[in-house]
């Protein structure tokens, strides 16, 4: 395998006693779509800004391209940025704001004019070169964010959050512009975002945060199908947890007793984030079923119905599973000839023992 | 109901209404005597007797005397100079507040800044008398010191001194505007021009200060347009070369008795100053209209 392209180990960052950065370690493949995802103040800008030579960690090391980036400033470094604000020169035109790193550079004028125009057009706004900036809307300013670092042809390209000032349609034809941009130019994509969906669709990988430290760096599967702790089963789409409790290990299982569902045993890969501290199991929404009729399944439970939302093209419900508080929520796709339950009618629950994850 | 009790419910009259002690204010003591100035120029005095009757003699003595074309363009060159040394000296001071001094202690510097104010402008000038002068601060250190033999006389009564007094005076009144600029300034935009490749010094000269020009050029009309027709300074520390044109406006309308010449003096250097000041306002414009 090639080397990482990014490679930190043992970062941490102080800000007087606050600590947003602690301990991390982490590898990014070249050419590879990587997200830091996480909840605001995780750390995840801070680490960013820290690949791109805004910020000094306090401690470890930080090697680009094989390189150390210890006491090399922003400017002298193989990353560019695409800002959360865009930072469009608002003096200066579309083709200007292009240009301003090749100036930077000091190439020939008409290496600059080529690469200018190239750019522009890669990110489709062919014609827009002499526009004033700050006519543009939010969708042809990030647009021009993107040219003004492309252009330059970084070995890294971070993105701080840049898709989070646009509205939700335009955000989504974004996402899989970008996704698409991504992989025409082969670049390094690091990406900032506080959205987990904008996070699992378009990234190869991704590290989730939690107050300074990287709690898990997976494929997007592997994220939502194996979340390593509560903490991040919760953050990534939703998750029901059933208090648990481990009886004994044997080999590759392990015995439990979860609450509603009685003493099972599990495989131990299903300890996805290790067997210490377990005190829950987790199990997503969508693996749980309703069942009508004839319909069997593997495990079968009893509960009563206590809320139903209906989306159109899914229903979630929310029933109560005998010995537990809280309701458990299931989504069930309304497929054509399917009822939708009333709120407070039994329902058979059905469930299967490899959906379940130990969780701490 | 009456069209005027209409009137006075409006909204217009309303605002009037509040406006209104400033609006006699400003007719009384700006319009009006603008007005008489204007009406003055144009009628002429022969020793005591005012001839009312319209004349642009004083008009063509104002623009053709060569010792007032003198006078004027020597009043140009000195507030010009004076201009150009205050917004110099104070870009770096509100340079250094805003990107240097934590926001936290901003609003002390700021009014540090205003610490010359609470002495009143004649006592400043004195004290620059004081300092400059034959047996002055300046000239007793140097001697003291053995650099030079002779006092200097090339520091005060001329117009390094009046231009030197006057940018002392008005710095405090160019660092606001050009520090509120800069403080407008993104910084997310600075860090954009380092993250494409820029040094230091380069980011400043191709973000910072073409963000900032808007600050600057208002500094330079708010220290422009009252230098020019500045008279106390030259009168105290100018000398007799460092004379400006309200020092002759003044004579005009005291010593030589010729009140309509001294207001043909004064409209005239009015219209000088309004179109420099329209070429600033213009430059502005077009720096306000490019930066948003």
């Amino acid at each position: 395998m090639t080397q990482p392209i990014i490679q930190l180990s043992g970062l941490d960052k102080f800000y007087g006693n606050f600590q947003a950065l602690s301990q991390v370690d982490l590898d990014i493949k070249t050419g590879e779509f990587f997200s830091l995802l996480g909840p605001s103040g995780c750390g995840k800008t801070t680490l960013l800004r820290s690949i791109a030579g805004f910020e000094t960690p306090s401690a470890g090391s930080l090697y680009i391209d094989g390189q150390s980036m210890d006491g090399v400033p922003a400017n002298k470094r193989p990353t560019n940025m695409v800002f959360q604000s865009y930072a469009i020169f608002p003096h200066m035109s579309v083709a200007e704001n292009v240009a301003y790193g090749l100036k930077a550079r000091k190439l020939p004028k008409a290496e600059i004019k080529t690469r200018v125009t190239d750019a522009i057009a890669m990110v489709g706004l062919q014609g827009f070169g002499e526009r004033a900036s700050h006519g543009l809307s939010g969708g042809q300013r990030q647009r021009v964010a993107l040219a003004r670092a492309l252009v330059l042809k970084p070995r890294v390209l971070l993105l701080d959050e840049p898709l989070s000032a646009l509205d939700k349609k335009l955000r989504e034809q974004m996402q899989s512009e970008l996704r698409q941009l991504q992989r025409a130019v082969g670049i390094t994509f690091v990406l900032v975002t506080h959205d987990q969906e904008e996070a699992l669709t378009m990234s190869d990988r991704i590290a989730v945060m939690f107050d300074g430290t990287i709690a898990q760096v997976a494929t997007p599967q592997d994220l939502y199908g194996q979340p390593c702790s509560r903490r991040v089963a919760n953050f990534i789409g939703m998750m029901n947890f059933l208090d648990a409790k481990i009886l004994s290990t044997s080999g590759e299982t392990v015995d439990v007793d979860v609450q509603s569902f009685g003493k099972l045993t599990l495989p131990l890969g299903q300890a996805t984030g290790g067997l210490e501290g377990c005190d829950a199991v987790g199990v997503r929404p969508e693996m749980l079923t309703i069942l009508t009729g004839s319909q069997t399944a593997e495990r079968e439970i009893e509960a009563v119905v206590s809320e139903v939302f209906y989306y159109g093209d899914m229903t979630y419900y929310d029933v109560r599973l005998p010995f537990k508080e809280e309701s458990v929520t299931i989504t069930m796709r309304n497929t054509a000839g399917r009822s939708i339950l009333g709120v407070g009618e039994k329902a058979r629950v059905g469930w299967s023992a490899s959906s379940l994850l130990l969780l701490k | 109901m009456t069209w005027f009790q209409k009137w006075r419910r409006g909204e217009g009259a309303q605002g009037l209404f509040l406006i209104s002690p400033t609006l006699a204010f400003t007719l009384l003591l700006l319009a009006v005597p603008l007005v008489m100035v204007i009406v003055l120029s144009f009628w002429t005095q022969d020793y005591l007797t005012l001839h009312r009757t319209f004349s642009l003699e004083n008009y063509r003595t104002a623009w053709t005397e060569p010792m007032y074309q003198y006078l004027m363009a020597r009043s140009l060159k000195i507030s010009m100079l004076v201009t150009a040394m205050t917004v110099l000296l104070a870009y770096p001071v509100a340079y250094f507040i805003s990107f240097r001094v934590s926001p936290k202690r901003k609003a002390m510097w700021i009014f540090l800044i205003t610490i010359p104010f609470w002495t009143s402008y004649l006592m400043r000038i004195f004290l620059w008398k004081v300092i400059l002068g034959y047996n002055g601060v300046v000239n007793g250190s140097l001697m003291g010191l053995g650099v030079i033999e002779q006092p200097l006389s090339f520091i005060l009564y001329n117009q390094n001194a009046v231009v030197l007094t006057l940018a002392h005076a008005w710095v405090p009144f160019a660092i606001l505007p050009i520090f509120v600029a800069l403080e407008r300034v993104d910084r997310s935009l600075i860090e954009a021009a380092e993250d494409l490749g820029d040094t230091k010094w380069r980011r400043f000269l191709r973000v910072t200060l073409p963000l900032s020009m808007p600050g600057v050029i208002a500094a330079t009309i708010i220290v422009f347009i009252p230098t020019i027709g500045d008279y106390v300074t030259p009168r105290l520390v100018g000398g007799p070369n460092g004379l400006m044109i309200a020092n002759m406006i003044e004579l005009q309308f005291k010593k030589a008795n010729d009140a309509p010449l001294g207001a043909a003096l004064a409209i005239s250097a009015m219209i000088i100053v309004t179109c420099v000041a329209l070429i600033f306002i213009w430059l502005n414009k077009k720096y306000i209209r490019e930066a948003k």
